[in-house]
């Protein structure tokens, strides 16, 4: 980007030396809001450095790497359980993957229809990030370097060698509305969707969410530090499914699912109230993340970018019950999500009720959360070596 | 989902029958025993959470009363655990009683008992599970 282009311009070189130095602004993207409408996108980049975005919900492409430690005799498991949930082992000898979707062996999974599904990975996380003692099961065919055949034990965080949280798919821009347009009552990862239409559910944090404030990922890219589940963590790559190609609005926004995030982060760092072992009624288990990244207003762009409101971001009504299921995502209309926040739609001239599904009031606490991280010079900001693909 | 805490007063012919299991094996139903003694008349008391399909609920009730078990609903409550609560809202799209309900424009989710019916619809669909049903006397026995 050529720098002739904005009136104002800054780098994360300078933006750091004011964290360092305890002159940072710093602001959150809901307080962003009002500067800019007040004073303009060039005098709000003049005076603020950084805006802080949030979310908190549930996304199933997480998981964590867990390095489990040499045994005596060793062992090169092959098949790994925690609290008797299976982690993938077809890594090196104590390395597994244990993901946030994967339910207990003994899970009566949908056979008592709609399944409960009480605990999986994602409460497998979010027991060894509370401290406490987790089961762990291994089997091997046996080698000549790695005799061991079995191994149980008992492990938690603060021992382990290494536990490295390692979501492939977080953060989405923008994710669809879902209604069930059928005559019975149906369980999906977007919750439970009443026949007829009677509930419309939405999972995004809107205007707090992190690539809703910088929708061509401008700052955003391998090496961004964010905050991760309590902990900081960061940007590594674009996630699984990223799609940037999408239609948009004149500010950039994304009308449906786009761009996603690829984030690692140090789990002993985190907190176990910002990785919650969730389950979906009838669907699953999965793991709620935390997840807020700190925009750096590097000119009157971003600036300008940060500022979007939930009258500027609109998301596409789309039928859980038979259109989805069958790979086809027809939109049914399209609603803003100051619409969706306010508690009821229109869709084919009645009134639903709306039911979010992630937390707004977590959004905010992560957005205040890493600003006074930022405010307090704990947190510098980490220059991308480069950004997402955007197109 | 159905779901209900039951007192259930075993006559003491049937204390030695494994006559719950059966409610599993049969019923499909998962239960949770809160609490389970053996009186000194021998007469067993067990209050338990039965959890199933509505319609194989009430089979494996109609079973337990052709073997001579007594089966009281128990006086009960739902509390939430406020720590776990992330306030996100799922629950409102089954709560009929606004019971739980979105304060705009916060977004917090708010839990007023006194408008709850005890439905229980909220305890499974709280993706934390921060709905839990418990008895509100102690006094079974
Ligand atoms: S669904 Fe559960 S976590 Fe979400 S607001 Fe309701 S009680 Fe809280
Ligand atoms: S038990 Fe029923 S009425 Fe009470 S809060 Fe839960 S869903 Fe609402």
């Amino acid at each position: 980007m050529s720098k002739k282009k904005h009136k104002i311009n800054k780098t994360y070189k300078q933006i750091n030396d004011k964290i360092k130095s305890g002159d940072v602004v710093v602001v959150t993207a809901e307080e962003i809001i009002d500067i800019v409408r007040e004073n303009g996108p060039e005098e709000a980049a003049k005076h603020v450095d950084i805006v802080t975005t949030g979310t908190f919900a549930p996304m199933c492409s997480s998981g964590a790497v867990i390095n489990f430690g040499h045994t005596q005799p060793a062992i090169k498991a092959s098949k790994v359980w925690l609290n008797n949930v299976s982690a993938y082992a077809g890594m090196a000898a104590v390395d597994c993957y244990i993901g946030a979707t994967e339910p207990c062996e003994d899970d009566p999974l949908n056979k008592v229809w709609p399944g409960e599904f009480k605990y999986g990975g994602g409460h497998v996380i979010e027991d060894l990030l509370a401290g406490e003692k987790v089961h762990i099961k291994a089997s091997a065919y046996g080698t000549s370097c790695y005799p061991n055949k079995y191994v149980e034990d008992e492990i938690e965080l603060s021992k382990l060698p290494q536990a490295t949280l390692c979501n492939p798919r977080n953060g989405y821009q923008n994710y669809n509305c879902a209604v069930n347009m059928t005559k019975k009552t149906i369980y999906t990862y977007m919750g439970i969707l009443k026949p007829n239409a009677v509930n419309a559910n939405y999972c995004s944090a809107g205007q707090l969410s992190p690539l809703f404030n910088d929708p061509y990922y401008k700052t955003i890219g391998l090496g961004t530090r964010i905050f991760l589940g309590g902990g900081q963590g960061h940007v590594t790559w674009h996630g699984t499914q990223h799609k940037p190609g999408v239609a948009r609005t004149e500010k950039g926004i994304p009308l449906s699912p786009s761009g996603t995030l690829w984030v690692m982060g140090d789990m002993k760092q985190m907190k176990p109230e910002w990785l919650r072992g969730i389950s979906l009624l009838g669907y699953g288990c999965s793991l709620a993340v935390g997840l807020g990244i700190p925009i750096p207003i590097l000119n009157e762009e971003m600036a300008m970018y940060t500022a979007v409101s939930d009258e500027d971001l609109f998301t596409q009504i789309i039928d859980y019950g038979v259109d989805y299921p069958n790979g086809k995502s027809k939109s049914l209309g399209q609603v803003s999500y100051a619409d969706l926040k306010s508690g009821t739609i229109k869709l084919n001239d009645r009134e639903i009720q709306t039911v979010p599904l992630s937390s707004y009031v977590k959004a905010k606490e992560i957005a205040e959360i890493l600003k006074g991280w930022i405010k307090k010079g704990n947190f510098l900001l980490g220059e991308p070596q480069f950004t997402l693909p955007s197109e | 989902m159905y779901s209900k805490i039951l007192i259930l007063r075993f006559p003491n012919t049937e204390v030695q029958k494994p006559l719950v299991c059966y409610l599993a094996k049969d019923y499909g139903l998962t239960f949770n025993i809160l609490k389970a003694s053996v009186l000194p008349r021998r007469e067993g008391v067990m209050v338990l959470e039965l959890t199933g399909t509505k319609k194989n609920f009430n089979l494996g009730v109609s079973y337990l009363k052709e073997q001579g078990v007594n089966v009281q609903n128990a006086s009960q409550e739902v509390n939430r655990d406020n720590d776990r609560c992330m306030h996100c809202g799922a629950c409102t799209a089954v709560c009929p009683t606004g019971a739980l309900s979105i304060e705009r424009p916060d977004m917090a989710v708010n839990f007023d008992q006194k408008k709850c019916s005890v439905c229980a619809m909220c305890v499974p669909a709280c993706p934390t599970r921060s709905m839990g049903i418990l008895p509100t006397t102690e006094t079974f026995f």
